[in-house]
């Protein structure tokens, strides 16, 4: 019988997939499924259901590199077996992962000789990265606390409270008082005076953040450094610096290489940025640089050896794929100085198109910068009919993926849309995007306001208020299912999940 | 010749601008000397220098490139300069170039399908590559605009929380992530551990600054790093000789009121050993029971959780044990998923510290995630989900009897050669570790070595401290080291063995090595090691045998 049973199975190879019976059968979701399927269902099955997913390329919420030359995706799926960590099997990966960070630690004048190997990690993403760079502020902070017989208990850093959300979680996970600058209304970039105000003894470091996620503003990283110079010399303490660069630092070197930002400024210790963001790599690719060995200390590094060579390893993953380093010195080195360059260039061209488009259309506040990350962050002038929620949920309907949320607390009345122009945002796409922004306020307009609408229906019929409520639910049925699965506890966060 | 060619085109192109300059048809080009040529040619720079014609050569300086897409790869110039290693070069070069630069260098990186040293998957059906490629661009992390990447990973987390038999109704939802694999998932199991530890501390009013963790000697690196970056402290039960994995009398012994838990390991990385998780469980109860504590276990399952279901469904070592409270488990070892891909399950929600997960509002839903790493592709996810319905259980159990049945092979073939002792269990992760009977004349990182040169990457390493005196081969048996390879293998091994029995020559290269090399190994840490010999062809491999035998007790590389 059981003989017969696979037998049977090869007869189904005849059929055509959608002509099988596992296009009909539930798909197993709680247990995995008794019996094996085959590959081709397997395959359809699945990718059908991704169908569902956004289109990366539309997503206009994250920074995330989506698009690659096809070159550099033949190399990637030839290295997707490599394991990254086994370093003695696979010298040469590990090599093409040093000089990436060579090459990056140059771009941002880390102070090394020519042929003087930096100190650097490539991690997951910017959130490994900014784990380790604050583990090594911490560490080297406590030591400097125990040499000096004070207490050592009490860390903490001090940033603006327009950080990424994995500056929290590094100070929850790693028992560190994260102590945040408050935001403006009008201006939502941390304020390097009071930064420089709330350090104390027990700050580890004071986080910059060059790109911040909300607006793409540049904070004034030389101010701050000027400022904390002159309080580490009344002090005496001597209170460091870390750069969050994780979407502004392969900008800023390109386009404004006048700015000082990075490792010139000599209290800025370690600089984090995310391979994926603007170093044009697929996600899962961050790098940290520290600007020497002295900053990182000793103890927090597990020595591998290989081949001769000692490979320091400072990591929070093991095993992991080799694809992504292999794609960052692949663009490193494909597109040179010049290459990264133009391709900022062609970014921010095409981001001051589409906010020239949009300030054209009359009806919105640009939020954003001109200078800093090419992205353009905008509110409606009069949100009281609709509100920036809805445009975000009708523009989807056209494919476009573009969010909504709320700033900070003491700026959260401010509720701003907010496009990301990413390498692969062609001039075409930010044109067409200002039409369907212009079709979506025109829709918009002739709807009655969303807020008088629920009450009609709330005199009508209470159950059809709930269908109002779940309104996207109903829509997009897969979204309800993870919600259900997201809803179990209800404590108010940061608003942060974009990247 | 080509260089030419390219100069006068573009002469051609601008000649409004050029007409002033004598320029040579291009067959009188062909006439001329090699030096003449390049005279010629600087003659023509000069002249465009000379009337500022520079400002257009920069404008131009993409069509020059471009121009050289007509050159084959080989011929063009990218492939005779030096690559950048420090600094990221000026200039951009072709992408054609740029690939087979890169790509002609990882030809050095030894095979992964040969390489059984990893747990690690090296190959999946192609339909799942497919799979891969169209989701690389895609961001885990973006659950709102991917919720079917998220549906799926929540959907994995299901099937192996059912698997390792967890206490949930049959449509409840089971507590986990997929991390990037099993070094983040331990970390993540331990923080919770020690949060739910200190909370419990403080609740009673005791000190909660000095926590510790009780683990065998044979835990992977990444045991000692959490302990080390989270500020734990590590107690290891110590290993003898021909008991490679932690003994439960001894762990239960080591734990006080400090312990935030005890880690057992499902499949040793040494050794592939299963330890005894249910006598740990049972001891552990009664010492609860006498102290009032109430120490949890972990278990590490990162290499036999998706051996053990399969193969040994009788073996209690899951939740079926009240006390193991998470286990984290590899998607790219046993789960048959390429790297990248790492599961921890929790018992259930009251064993995750509210407090350490974070809950992201994202265009009006909560997303509680509890991760070390935010921006990740989803690739891995979605090959853990494929594999699962496309293999289910039936098809995972084949695989792993295959495996088992393949490592039966090669311990057979291994055996015969009468040289070696096997020190690897038969029950346990399939992998086969074995040592020299004799070692005085030639050792395993010479074999090891001598390996390599038929393209196998078999490692060789020593034992943790207390058994260290011992060194082994492992050979470690993926789904896809199939038959026919398991032979050659042997095959290989023989002829290495033969080679090594019968080369008089190494002898004498060993003692002069030796005293060669006496001081360079007493600058180690432990310089009292016996040090290696090699054949002078083989020279890297040789370094790095030496820096492995510098090593201090613990393995770190392989995983």
């Amino acid at each position: 019988m059981v003989l017969s049973n696979t037998f049977s199975k090869s007869d189904e190879s005849i059929h055509s997939t959608f002509a099988s019976r596992y296009v009909r059968t539930a798909l197993p979701r709680f247990k995995m499924p008794e019996n094996s399927i085959p590959k081709e269902a397997a395959f359809q099955i699945i990718n059908d259901e991704l169908m569902l997913d956004g289109n990366p390329r539309l997503n206009l919420a994250s920074f995330v590199t989506t698009w690659m030359e096809p070159e550099c995706d033949k190399l990637i799926m030839a290295s997707i077996n490599k394991n990254y960590v086994d370093m003695d099997e696979y010298p040469v990966t590990t090599e093409l992962q040093n000089r990436c960070v060579n090459m990056i630690a140059h771009l941002f004048n880390a102070p090394l000789g020519e042929a003087e190997a930096a100190v650097g990690v490539g991690t997951v993403g910017s959130s490994e990265a900014i784990m380790l760079a604050g583990l090594a502020f911490k560490r080297k902070w406590q030591n400097k606390r125990k040499a000096e017989g004070k207490p050592y208990d009490k860390p903490n850093i001090v940033t603006g409270a327009n950080v990424q959300v994995c500056w929290e979680k590094f100070a929850r996970y790693f028992e560190v008082e994260l102590k945040e600058v408050k935001l403006r209304e009008d201006y939502l970039v941390m304020d390097p005076v009071k930064a420089v105000e709330m350090v104390d003894e027990n700050t580890i470091c004071v986080a910059a953040i060059l790109g911040s996620t909300l607006n793409g503003e540049f904070e004034d990283v030389k101010l701050l450094n000027d400022l904390l110079v002159e309080k580490n010399k009344q002090t005496g303490w001597d209170t460091p610096i870390h750069v969050d660069a994780a979407s502004g630092g392969f900008i800023a070197p390109f386009l404004y290489p006048e700015l000082e930002w990075d490792f010139r400024l000599p209290l800025v210790k370690s600089i984090n940025v995310s391979g994926h963001k603007y170093g044009l790599v697929y996600a899962g690719i961050g790098w940290v640089i520290w600007r020497s060995k002295d900053d990182l200390p000793e103890e927090l590094i597990f020595h591998i050896n290989y081949l001769g060579t000692d490979q320091p390893t400072f990591t929070l993953n093991f095993s992991k794929g080799s694809s992504q380093v292999i794609a960052q010195y692949y663009q490193l080195i494909r597109l040179g100085f010049e290459g990264y360059k133009n391709v900022m260039e062609n970014c921010r061209e095409n981001m001051l198109v589409l906010k020239a488009g949009l300030e054209q259309t009359g009806r919105f506040n640009i939020v954003s910068k001109d200078n800093g990350v090419p992205l353009v962050a905008f509110s409606l002038k009069n949100n009281s009919c609709h509100d920036e929620f809805e445009v975000s949920d009708y523009l989807r309907r056209f494919g476009w993926i573009v969010p909504a949320y709320t700033m900070p607390p003491d700026a959260q009345n401010v509720t701003v849309l907010r496009v990301v122009i990413r390498e692969d945002f062609s001039r075409t796409l930010a044109e067409r995007l200002v039409i369907d922004i212009q079709k979506v306020l025109h829709e918009l307009d002739t709807l009655p306001s969303k807020i008088t609408a629920k009450i009609a229906l709330n005199g009508e019929n209470a159950d059809k208020n709930v269908t109002v409520v779940t309104k996207k639910s109903a829509i997009e049925t897969q979204r309800e299912i993870t919600t259900v699965w997201r809803k179990f506890v209800m404590e108010k966060k940061k608003m942060n999940g974009v990247c | 010749m080509v260089f030419i060619i390219i100069i006068y085109r573009q002469g051609k192109a601008k000649q409004s601008n050029l007409h002033s300059f004598p320029l040579l048809p291009s067959f009188f080009l062909t006439f001329l000397s090699k030096r003449s040529l390049f005279l010629y040619i600087y003659i023509f720079l000069n002249f465009l220098v000379k009337n500022k014609l520079i400002k257009e050569m920069v404008i131009t300086t993409t069509i020059p490139d471009s121009g050289e897409q007509l050159q084959p790869t080989f011929a063009s110039r990218y492939v005779r300069t030096a690559v950048p290693k420090y600094k990221m070069p000026a200039d951009p070069i072709p992408k054609e170039a740029a690939y087979q630069i890169i790509n002609d260098e990882l030809m050095l990186d030894g095979t992964p399908r040969l390489n059984l040293a990893s747990f690690v998957t090296t190959w999946m059906e192609p339909e799942c590559e497919k799979l891969m490629m169209a989701a690389i661009n895609k961001n885990y992390v973006d659950m709102d605009e991917y919720p079917v990447t998220t549906e799926l990973q929540n959907r994995c987390v299901n099937m192996i929380a059912r698997l390792f038999n967890a206490p949930v109704g049959e449509t409840d939802t089971a507590v986990g992530v997929g991390t990037v694999g099993s070094s983040e998932a331990i970390m993540l199991a331990g923080l919770a551990f020690k949060r739910k530890w200190q909370t419990k501390r403080k609740l009673e009013g005791k000190p909660y600054d000095k926590p510790n963790i009780v683990t065998g000697a044979n835990v992977q690196v990444c045991w000692e790093k959490f302990a080390r970056y989270f500020e734990v402290d590590l107690k290891e039960v110590k290993l003898s000789e021909g008991y490679y994995v932690m003994d439960p009398v001894k762990a239960v012994e080591m734990v006080d009121e400090n312990t935030i838990c005890v880690a057992a390991i499902l499949g040793s990385t040494l050794t592939g050993e299963f330890e005894n998780v249910k006598l740990l469980n049972e001891l552990l109860t009664k010492k609860n029971k006498e102290t009032g504590w109430d120490t949890p276990i972990h278990v590490d399952a990162a290499s036999g959780g998706f051996i053990a279901p399969f193969i040994y469904p009788n073996l209690e070592w899951d939740f079926r044990l009240p006390l193991v409270k998470s286990i984290n488990v590899s998607g790219h070892k046993y789960g048959l998923v390429y790297p990248g891909v790492g599961w921890v399950i929790w018992r259930t929600k009251e064993d995750l510290p509210e407090d350490l997960i974070f809950h992201i509002n994202y265009l009006g839903s909560d997303q509680p995630t509890f991760t070390l790493n935010f921006s990740k592709g989803s690739s891995q996810i979605i090959a853990q989900y494929y594999q699962f319905v496309r293999l289910g259980f039936e098809g995972y159990k084949n695989v792993m009897e295959n495996c088992l049945e393949n490592a039966r092979v090669l311990k057979e073939g291994i055996e015969k050669t009468g040289l070696f002792n096997i020190v690897s269990k038969e029950d346990g992760v399939p992998l086969v570790a074995f040592s020299l009977k004799d070692s005085s004349k030639y050792d395993v990182f010479e074999i090891s070595g001598s390996l390599r040169r038929f393209g196998w990457i078999v490692p060789a390493y020593t034992m943790p401290p207390n058994a260290e005196h011992i060194a082994v081969l492992r050979v470690v048996i993926r789904e896809d080291f199939s038959r026919a390879l398991a032979e050659r293998l042997i095959s290989d091994i023989e002829k290495v063995m033969k080679e090594m029995e019968t080369h008089p020559i190494r002898v004498s290269t060993k003692t002069a090595h030796v005293t060669a090399t006496v001081d360079e190994t007493q600058d180690g840490d432990d310089g009292g090691k016996k040090h290696i010999k090699k054949s002078a062809r083989e020279t890297p491999e040789e370094i790095a045998t030496y820096w492995r035998k510098l090593v201090a007790g613990k393995r770190t590389g392989i995983c």
